[in-house]
């Protein structure tokens, strides 16, 4: 033991506590990335200082709509989820598996290592972190494990964000999900903006969590500033933007599989893919081969996939889900039900992505509570509606 | 290495600015390798040379408008082991199909001092309504990545990847914050990928150069351009481009007022 003072489970930082954070995580070889406002949106990238946040800025969120505004405060982490997830950086949109060359003696095969990047996430939010663990099932457990994702995720540093703000797309609380990061994060923050001061509660979530806040300067949380943070948490959840009722809703789903509200969604949807391309669970990947021109050269790519393509489904003869209502429900069944049977959990952690970026503002929790509202009892699984 | 024979390649206009074929002569950094590859045996655009066919692979530029192409497309199939249509012109009939919803003559006597040297057809259709096609690329123009896949994918025997989904998930993959939930009209989920939604990327709507993805829902986009303040003649007049004559950019337009 080094005599540094042991530090507390909590502790307050102030706005230049975050950018010695940012500092601290960069010293210590992280790419330290975090929300910055750009084209009229908050997205994750590489930030270096406070002043690359979106300090009073925050979201509007509805179905299919998104706008940036103003606050009249300098909060750091005002707002919602943004179009991105974390995905982009832990289960990158391409990546190349392996490439191959043709050579005098044969064919060399050249599999690229998985480095680490060693990120740093700043801002991650409760219902991320659920996001990221249910990822971490899919790639790491099992017999087949996504060894460069392992390599991403295993030195990645997470400081979590308690939403101060519900988007209006937002049902973390339906899901069990939110607003407050739970676990799975380093360091949590909770942003208090009082009249007379702008702090951060902070958590600490693990030994490296503890180590990094050792070396900013913060002051003892005390009992007032707790009681202002579960204040903040409680008001984020009692003002969340939609509602998923999910008692029952694996079995409802699947009970359901020819109810009309699919042809319903089909005339409205169009099979665009946004929806699975912006949810941080989704994790489908297609590969495609290419060689080159002179035939010396080959190499295998991974690409984000989704299910609402017709080559998803394709197998000997044509694409298996050939309507669009067999395509949506194929998503929806996924992420709310058959998840659960796959992983355990629902695929779903209710961050409104899907619903805020599907252009035409299709909404996951509308078409649940519609089928939930008019069940049409049907067990015939088997009647896949080409 | 022994010199196996080389494919021959053959490239062919019909109604069209060339803006396709252009894209295989900016194909700088791959053009030695390509003419390694593959005997260029007609291309007018490039080479005075002309070795005649048949030709293992042809590439197919723009749409029939005459009926003397009409024939010639014809013996270009004949000559042709595989045949490509590259291009909006050769796949969908181009903008030039603008004339199947007009009188062409009112046209030709606007244009043209002397009307009675024209000798054209009142519509112009793609190549796949003449003879049968292998494989078509769409956009307007192609992009040269997706050209050149196709050229190797056909040397290699392979199915060339081009993927036929909307522009939004190559618009996603990128990282751009979709435009039309930010309120612009976009075509982007009605078109087919290819660009690399380069579009969105700069702040605009798609415009559809790819034609449509393989399952276009324009109605239900049409609605929501409405929703976003599109008039009835924004949406004729976006649906009506490169693409006018393809399915169901055509049926949605004509729903749709100049
Ligand atoms: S299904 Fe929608 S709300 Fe649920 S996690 Fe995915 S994007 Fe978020
Ligand atoms: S919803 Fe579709 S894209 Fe998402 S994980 Fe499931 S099958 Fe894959
Ligand atoms: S639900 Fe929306 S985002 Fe998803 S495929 Fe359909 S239209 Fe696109
Ligand atoms: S900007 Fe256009 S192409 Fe991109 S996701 Fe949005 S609707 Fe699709």
């Amino acid at each position: 033991m080094d005599d540094r003072q042991a530090p507390p489970h909590r502790a307050v930082i102030t706005v230049e506590g975050v950018g010695q954070l940012l500092a601290e995580l960069a010293t210590r070889g992280h790419r330290v990335l975090g929300p910055t406002a750009r084209d009229g949106a908050i997205v994750y990238d590489d930030i270096g200082a406070v002043s690359d946040m979106p300090q009073g800025w925050t979201d509007r969120q509805d179905a299919g709509r998104y706008k940036l505004e103003r606050r009249d405060d300098d909060a750091l982490f005002g707002y919602a989820v943004g179009p991105q997830s974390w995905k982009k950086f832990l289960h990158p949109p391409m990546e190349t598996i392996w490439r191959s060359r043709r050579t005098e003696s044969g064919l060399a095969i050249d599999a690229p290592i998985a480095v680490s990047e060693k990120f740093a996430f700043i801002g991650v939010r409760a219902c991320e972190l659920h996001a990221i663990a249910i990822q971490d099932r899919v790639f790491l457990e099992g017999p087949y494990v996504d060894k460069a994702y392992g390599v991403r995720r295993q030195d990645a540093f997470i400081v979590a964000t308690n939403c101060a703000v519900a988007g209006g797309t937002c049902f973390c609380v339906s899901m069990g999900t939110g607003p407050k990061a739970q676990s799975g994060f380093d360091l949590a923050l909770t942003e208090i903006i009082e009249d007379d001061r702008h702090v951060f509660l902070v958590e600490v979530g693990s030994d490296a969590g503890a180590d990094v806040l050792a070396h900013i300067e913060h002051q003892p949380a005390a009992r007032m500033d707790v009681i202002a943070a579960d204040t903040i948490i409680a008001h984020t959840a009692a003002n969340m933007g939609r509602e998923m009722e999910t008692t029952g809703l694996k079995e409802l789903l699947q009970g359901n599989l020819t109810h009309e509200q699919w042809e319903k969604v089909a005339d409205r949807c169009l099979s665009c893919g946004n929806c699975t391309m912006v949810c941080p669970t989704c994790f489908c990947t297609t590969v495609e081969d290419h060689s080159d021109l002179a035939g010396l050269n080959a190499e295998r790519v991974k690409e984000w996939d989704s299910c609402f393509t017709q080559d998803f489904s394709y197998i000997h003869g044509g694409s298996v889900r050939k309507s669009t209502s067999s395509r949506y429900r194929q998503w929806m069944t996924h992420k709310l039900a058959s998840w659960i049977d796959q992983f355990g959990t629902s695929g779903c952690v209710g961050c409104g992505r899907c619903v805020t970026w599907c252009p035409v503002g299709i909404d996951i929790t509308a078409e649940a509570a519609a089928i939930r509202a008019a069940p049409q009892k049907s067990s015939v699984v088997a009647d896949a509606r080409a | 290495m022994t010199q196996a024979p080389r494919p021959r390649l053959a490239v062919w206009k019909f109604a069209s600015c060339d803006g396709c074929q252009l894209s295989l002569l900016d194909c700088e950094d791959e053009l030695l390798a390509l003419a390694g590859a593959i005997e260029i045996a007609n291309f007018p655009e490039a080479s005075r040379t002309f070795i005649e066919g048949p030709y293992d692979l042809s590439l197919v530029e723009g749409s029939i408008t005459t009926a003397h192409d009409a024939e010639r497309i014809k013996m270009v199939r004949e000559q042709s082991k595989f045949l490509i249509t590259i291009g909006a012109c050769a796949t969908a009939g181009g903008i030039q199909a603008l004339r199947n919803f007009a009188d062409v003559d009112d046209f030709v006597a606007a244009v043209y001092a002397s009307p009675q040297y024209i000798s054209t057809l009142k519509t112009s259709t793609p190549i796949s309504a003449h003879v049968p096609v292998d494989f078509e690329l769409h956009g307007c123009p192609i992009n040269k990545q997706q050209l050149l896949e196709v050229i190797s994918a056909f040397l290699a025997q392979r199915k060339p990847q081009i993927a036929a989904h909307s522009v939004c998930i190559e618009c996603k993959r990128r990282g751009t914050t979709c435009v039309m939930v930010q309120g612009k009209p976009c075509l982007g989920p009605v078109t087919h990928a290819g660009c690399g939604a380069i579009c969105p990327a700069f702040g605009r709507g798609c415009y559809g150069c790819f034609g449509p993805m393989e399952t276009p829902n324009a109605a239900s986009l049409m609605r929501e351009w409405q929703l976003l303040g599109a008039s009835q003649r924004d949406m004729h007049r976006a649906l009506r481009t490169f693409n006018v004559a393809a399915e169901p950019f055509l049926t949605e337009s004509k729903t749709h007022g100049d």
